[in-house]
């Protein structure tokens, strides 16, 4: 296997044919297990960019590879269950369905992921969740509770709970601390990191916030990533 | 599968009040589509075991529904009767294996008197070729002895051996009530759900007697074997033949009759050209009740549709998790699928409780005979093309949320 976690290559994007692309990225890559600060202005592209990197969306032209594998040709079951099992997604807010309980939004993020139909995962995602609660000092009993009933803070760290509980290769994280006050920002961004350490997650990291690249290797400006201009006179 | 009904009931529960609303719309109009579809079911079945195994009712001639009317169901009034003669005719016949002799006319409160002869009891039958049964008493032994329907006794509180009055016309105040004819209950009949539960059964003789002067009544109840009392005539006759290929050489025969103006009908005919005429009625009140089940399917469709936008971020979740838009379309489906079926249930359920509590009430006031049980292959079916309607009428707002799950990225930002 290559270390070559994404590679973007001649990749457009608009919203409807015959539109200028919103995002042209001629080429980009992201190796296995880099943590990568995108940093980016709001209406930059950076959400469409995200959904386009997890397959929600494909582009219109061009070709986005994840772990040697062309996304954007596959089927669109098969994108959505490479999605559910590769794919970790944290957003800014609305990361879990209110009406459930936190058990039962990790145990649907294993649902979906499941392609076989065993049952006996069941034990397995268990496991992991209490592992990954306990990681982000969250008390167990939170399983129970019904999402609406949790502070934003337990929200966000539960979605990354939620977000891991497959395993994933990649971690697609978009401003998850804008709605979190300084100190609960910190401590969340250090067990966020230590998380993708741990399962060797590559992350890809996208806020507005410039203060938060400390954290990582590398950082790179959507606005130089992303050229339409000169993709559309190509 | 049951991972995403859990998920399609949670999503109801979360809606309480909306969802609760829709459900009890789809109740209501779930109950009102298969009462109806069970009265009529029901009340045609009613009718049709009123009477069995005759093959000709012979009576004066006027319309065929009208003879079937009075001669069955004692609605309506006779518009001429038919010699005696006719009777003796056919009760000789060759091709006659019974014939019973009904005689209308007089009513005792309320209910309906027919003189008959015993012919009628061993060979009257209903429903699924049931003879009449005396649970009670005997049948004719004296000329005025009376045999009651069921319904007469609990109505009026009569037992065996209590004497009671028959009133000329069907009036129950009528002012020619026959004061001097004391008839006796000699029999009650078992019930049968049908107008024979109605009737005071008397003989033929019996009704001559009371249309006798005052005079030459009472010498005949101070002797009841003086005179030798003989009908002129009687209302219809009811036939069995003895081959049923003779059935309708029969009838021309008798419609051609000679000596008397004979009209012969046979009770299926005119039973079902009963039924074509109360065909518009019943579609009428089936079309009703369907459109009111569409209208609360469309509220249905839209308490869905109108659950779509603040459903957006869930469905961008869902997403993300890795539903494809299709899981997302049966998500939708799911949840007008969990409505309509305990609503299915609730309504099923809640029939069953009214017709359990109703039934004496229904059979007392409208001799109707309602089943109480109302899971029938018709019902199986008719839930089933609920199911289906729900369906097609879920599909359009299933295909707007499989539509915002792929056009996601328009509210992205």
């Amino acid at each position: 296997m290559s270390l070559t976690a994404l590679k973007i290559e001649n990749m457009n994007y608009t919203y409807f044919k015959k539109e200028a692309a919103v995002l042209s990225i001629a080429e980009w890559q992201v190796q296995c297990g880099e943590r990568l600060f995108l940093h980016g202005d709001s209406g930059s592209g950076k959400t469409t960019f995200l959904h386009l990197l997890c397959g929600i969306i494909v582009p219109s032209n061009g070709r986005i590879v994840l772990f040697d594998l062309e996304i954007n040709t596959l089927p669109n079951r098969k994108r959505d269950l490479f999605r559910a099992k590769n794919i970790g997604v944290v957003f800014q807010k609305f990361n879990l369905i209110p009406y459930l309980t936190v058990a039962k939004n990790i145990e649907l993020a294993a649902f979906f992921a499941n392609d076989s139909g065993f049952n006996n995962e069941h034990l397995v995602v268990k496991n992991r969740a209490s592992t990954l609660l306990e990681n982000l000092n969250l008390p167990l009993d939170v399983l129970n509770k019904q999402v609406m009933h949790l502070s934003t803070g337990q929200q966000q760290r539960v979605a990354i709970v939620r977000a891991l509980i497959n395993q994933p290769k990649l971690l697609l994280v978009d401003e998850p601390t804008s709605a979190l006050d300084a100190s609960a920002r910190d401590a969340f961004m250090d067990q966020l990191l230590y998380l993708c350490d741990l399962y060797n997650t590559t992350l890809i990291f996208v806020s507005h916030d410039l203060s938060l690249s400390k954290y990582f290797d590398r950082q790179v400006n959507m606005s130089s990533l992303n050229s339409p201009r000169q993709a559309v006179s190509i | 599968m049951m991972t995403l009904f859990t998920v399609a009931w949670h999503s109801l529960m979360s809606r309480k009040k909306t969802v609760i609303l829709t459900f009890l719309s789809l109740c209501i109009s779930i109950v009102v589509l298969l009462s109806v579809e069970h009265i009529r079911l029901q009340a045609k079945e009613s009718f049709n075991r009123s009477i069995s195994g005759v093959d000709l009712i012979v009576g004066a001639p006027s319309g065929q529904l009208n003879m079937l009317l009075y001669s069955v169901f004692r609605m309506g009034n006779p518009t001429k009767n038919i010699k005696y003669e006719s009777f003796e005719m056919l009760q000789t016949h060759a091709l006659v294996e019974w014939a019973i002799p009904i005689s209308l006319g007089d009513s005792h409160r309320g209910f309906r008197v027919m003189g008959t002869n015993d012919t009628y009891f061993s060979h009257y039958q209903y429903a699924d070729k049931q003879t009449l049964d005396v649970v009670e008493g005997s049948q004719f032994k004296h000329m005025f002895d009376a045999v009651i329907g069921a319904d007469v006794p609990t109505t009026l509180g009569y037992k065996v051996n209590d004497s009671i009055i028959i009133a000329h016309g069907i009036v129950g105040t009528s002012f020619t009530q026959h004061e001097h004819a004391p008839f006796v209950v000699s029999g009650i009949l078992a019930a049968t759900g049908t107008p024979v539960d109605k009737t005071v059964h008397i003989s033929l003789e019996a009704i001559e007697a009371v249309h006798l002067s005052p005079t030459a009544l009472k010498k005949l109840v101070n002797n009841p074997t003086s005179a030798q009392l003989r009908p002129d005539s009687v209302t219809s006759v009811m036939l069995g033949l003895s081959s049923k290929f003779a059935t309708f050489g029969m009838q021309r025969d008798l419609n051609n009759y000679a000596n008397d103006r004979l009209m012969a009908i046979l009770p299926g005919v005119a039973m079902s050209e009963l039924w074509t005429m109360m065909a518009t009625v019943e579609n009428l009140l089936r079309a009703i009740s369907a459109l009111v089940l569409v209208s609360s399917l469309f509220g249905l469709a839209t308490m869905l549709m109108a659950s779509m936008n603040e459903r957006q971020a869930e469905i961008a979740v869902l997403r993300v998790l890795g539903a494809g838009p299709f899981t997302i379309m049966l998500l939708v489906m799911f949840e007008s699928l969990i409505l309509v079926c305990t609503s299915l249930i609730v309504a099923i359920s809640g029939l069953k409780l009214i017709l359990l509590s109703l039934d004496d009430w229904l059979a007392s006031e409208f001799g109707l005979f309602l089943s109480d049980n109302v899971v029938s292959p018709h019902i199986a079916n008719l839930s089933g093309l609920v199911i289906l309607a729900t369906l097609v009428v879920s599909l359009y707002p299933a295909i707007e949320a499989y539509r915002k799950a792929l056009h996601m990225q328009l509210v992205g930002e």
